[in-house]
């Protein structure tokens, strides 16, 4: 495929609002995990939860966005410069001319959860309050963000769990490939509500202690909150030192809340992404796990991985140090390797003590400093849907 | 601009059983009288699957099936899925019980609650391993649905199935989302004309939106057209039934139709 520049890119997670905080965190071992202290849930877990939204509503025009998911989006489009960069694609392009898709699992939901403590005895009313569209529905965050950026293409969610913003890159690619668009604000968010805490927890899925990617006693997820952006625009428009190379997709067609046990829609997408990119196996310098720090999942991954790498490339997973940021994780990890190529670095897999025995791929449990050109970016999700990408440095 | 062609339909809706059934009333040769949604089977999955699976997924993997020509293997199709409000029934129960003290939600409705249950329940019924995604965009998911399907045939090369769908959710929630009924259309896009072509589409995006948004003529298709976000597609759905031209807005999307007979 083409390449796509990224102009412009950020993150706000656990770890800190803008890339220098993220950055600082990853180079002082600084995990964002805290003991739950989201209010009102009493779980014996651990949580990545970006402080001060509760402090920071949505006023003006917008106001009838405000919800915990849309005050992440908009305090993660106001770091780094983003909002500047988006406005200059603006003036160049047109703002119908730029797309905005973006990923979500939950969306604005906390405001229907509370909607639900306060119905009418009487009638079972919501409260007057509740206002459906701009909060619940999936598309809520689409709809802010093209909006508070005044843009007026093509503008969709993709909603596939934990693989959403990931997703966004393909589609992105795609409709900049067949001309309706010169350029996208891709990225995902996802905030902290009751319906993934208490769901997770059900499905057994949740660690009380800071989740262990890819370590032998590893028994589970910690959830975590981030809003992540991207702009991407041809590499003739677009000015930037990385570029999305690759992007593969697939489904396990297995379980719908299993991964398929040999990881073979892992390894699909994988194959997929580089094959697209145009690259060999050896091109790869490091790999940016989706490691949930679940038994089933990472054994998958690492049998995807090890199937096409053997033990040749450094992984790491960055839950340890946000948490799982479920329809944001994808962004996440797509910065995060932004991070490792410009800074040169391969991230460690945090609060990874012993590695897992039957884990055969080279997991990374100290950081390495190193030339890293190109990065392979992975995000699984519910439903057995995969979608990985690659990331290169441009020449 | 992207150019496509339409190998299959699906069509479900209350007095709307499937494509085949429903092209006279669509083509406006039979007059529309409502009724009921038909049962759905959801068949092609197993039979544990099926059990677990909501009405919402049964009746996009139902309205899927119908888009299939014989011949056409799921497992070589891609697929695209767009809902407004995905899996509502689950979601309400979620959050029932969320307000009760015990907040003890059951593994099955958890997993099925997630926007893409109807694209990997689809992948499981199939064993399709082709990419499979899942949108939302409020009243335009039948559009953007229709574009990003479009897109990624055309970019590929490859074939790809829209599913809309959109249930109305339940109360409390309906009366802030007052949808009409339900209602699911499917369509099998291909990259290039081949021998099962029923029409051909040229899709554009506008810098404009567009006053004159497609209507139905008769008065209870145009109630559920605009009661439900996947009935968008209705007048698209009437133009390939009448296997007539026609130009058609969804907001900022414009499609050429052009039947292929």
């Amino acid at each position: 495929m083409q390449p796509l520049v990224l102009s412009a890119f950020t993150l706000t997670s656990s770890l800190g609002r803008g890339l220098s905080a993220t950055l600082a965190a990853l180079r002082e071992q600084r995990s964002g995990l805290r003991y739950c202290d989201f209010p009102g849930a009493e779980l014996d877990t651990y949580i990545g939860r970006v402080e001060g939204i509760e402090n920071e509503p949505i006023n003006g025009r917008l106001s009838d966005y405000d919800c915990r998911n849309n005050r992440l989006a908009r305090i993660g489009l106001e770091q780094d410069g983003f909002t500047d960069a988006v406005e200059s694609a603006r003036r160049r392009y047109g703002p119908e001319r730029i797309a905005v898709i973006l990923g979500t699992s939950t969306s604005g939901i906390l405001e229907t959860e509370s909607a639900y403590r306060r119905r009418d005895p009487e009638t079972g009313a919501l409260p007057p309050d509740f206002r459906y569209r701009q909060t619940q529905n999936t598309f809520s965050v689409g709809d802010f963000t093209r909006r508070y950026l005044d843009l007026h293409g093509p503008a969709s969610v993709v909603s596939t769990a934990c693989s959403s913003s990931s997703k966004v890159f393909a589609s992105a690619a795609r409709l900049i490939q067949t001309g309706l668009c010169d350029a996208a604000v891709v990225g995902g968010v996802d905030s902290l509500c009751f319906t993934t805490l208490y769901g997770f927890t059900a499905l057994e899925l949740v660690s009380s202690t800071p989740c262990r990617p890819a370590d032998a006693e590893r028994n589970g997820i910690s959830i975590g909150e981030a809003a992540g952006f991207a702009l991407l625009e041809k590499p003739d428009r677009g000015d930037g030192d990385i570029a999305l190379l690759g992007y593969g997709e697939s489904a396990d067609a297995y379980h719908m809340s299993s991964p398929h046990p040999d990881g073979l829609g892992a390894a699909e997408a994988m194959a997929k992404a580089m094959n697209r990119a145009g690259m060999e196996r050896e091109a790869i310098d490091y790999i940016n796990l989706h490691g949930t720090a679940t038994k089933a999942n990472d054994t998958a991954e690492d049998k995807a991985v090890f199937s096409i790498f053997g033990k040749g490339v450094p992984c790491s997973s960055i839950k340890g140090w946000t948490g799982h940021t479920l329809g944001s994780a994808g962004i996440v990890n797509v910065v995060v390797s932004c991070l490792s190529l410009r800074e040169s670095f391969v991230p460690r897999s945090l609060n990874t003590g012993r590695v897992d025995p039957e884990i055969a791929s080279w997991i990374a449990t100290e950081e390495l400093r190193r030339p890293v050109r190109t990065v392979l970016s992975n995000a699984f999700g519910f439903g057995g849907n995969n979608a990985s990408l690659v990331l290169g440095k441009q020449l | 601009m992207i150019r496509v062609f339409v190998e299959g339909v699906g069509i479900i809706g209350p007095g709307l059983p499937s494509w085949n059934e429903s092209r006279e009333i669509l083509a406006g040769r039979q007059a529309y009288a409502g009724g009921e949604l038909p049962r759905l089977l959801a068949g092609r999955l197993p039979a544990a699957e099926r059990r677990r699976s909501t009405a919402v997924t049964r009746l996009a993997i139902d309205t899927a099936e119908q888009a299939l020509p014989p011949g056409i293997n799921a497992d070589g199709v891609a697929t695209v899925f767009s809902s407004s409000g995905g899996e509502v029934e689950i979601i309400h129960r979620i959050f029932e019980e969320l307000a009760t003290p015990e907040r003890l939600i059951s593994p099955t409705q958890f997993h099925n609650s997630v926007h893409n249950a109807a694209s990997g329940y689809w992948s499981i019924a199939t064993g399709s391993r082709k990419a499979s995604t899942s949108l939302s965009c409020f009243d335009d998911s039948f559009a953007m649905g229709l574009l990003e399907t479009a897109g990624q045939t055309s970019a590929e090369g490859t074939r790809a199935l829209l599913v809309a769908y959109d249930f109305p959710p339940l109360q409390p929630i309906l009366r802030a989302r007052p949808l009409l009924a339900p209602f699911a259309a499917s369509l099998l896009l291909a990259p290039a004309p081949s021998e099962l072509k029923l029409a051909e589409l040229v899709i554009d995006f506008a810098g404009a939106d567009s006053e004159d948004a497609a209507r139905m003529q008769d008065a209870g298709l145009e109630a559920l057209r605009l009661g439900n976000p996947a009935a968008r597609s209705l007048p698209l759905l009437a133009a390939l039934a009448r296997s007539e031209c026609a130009e058609l807005s969804f907001g900022r999307l414009r499609v050429k139709l052009t039947p292929c007979a």
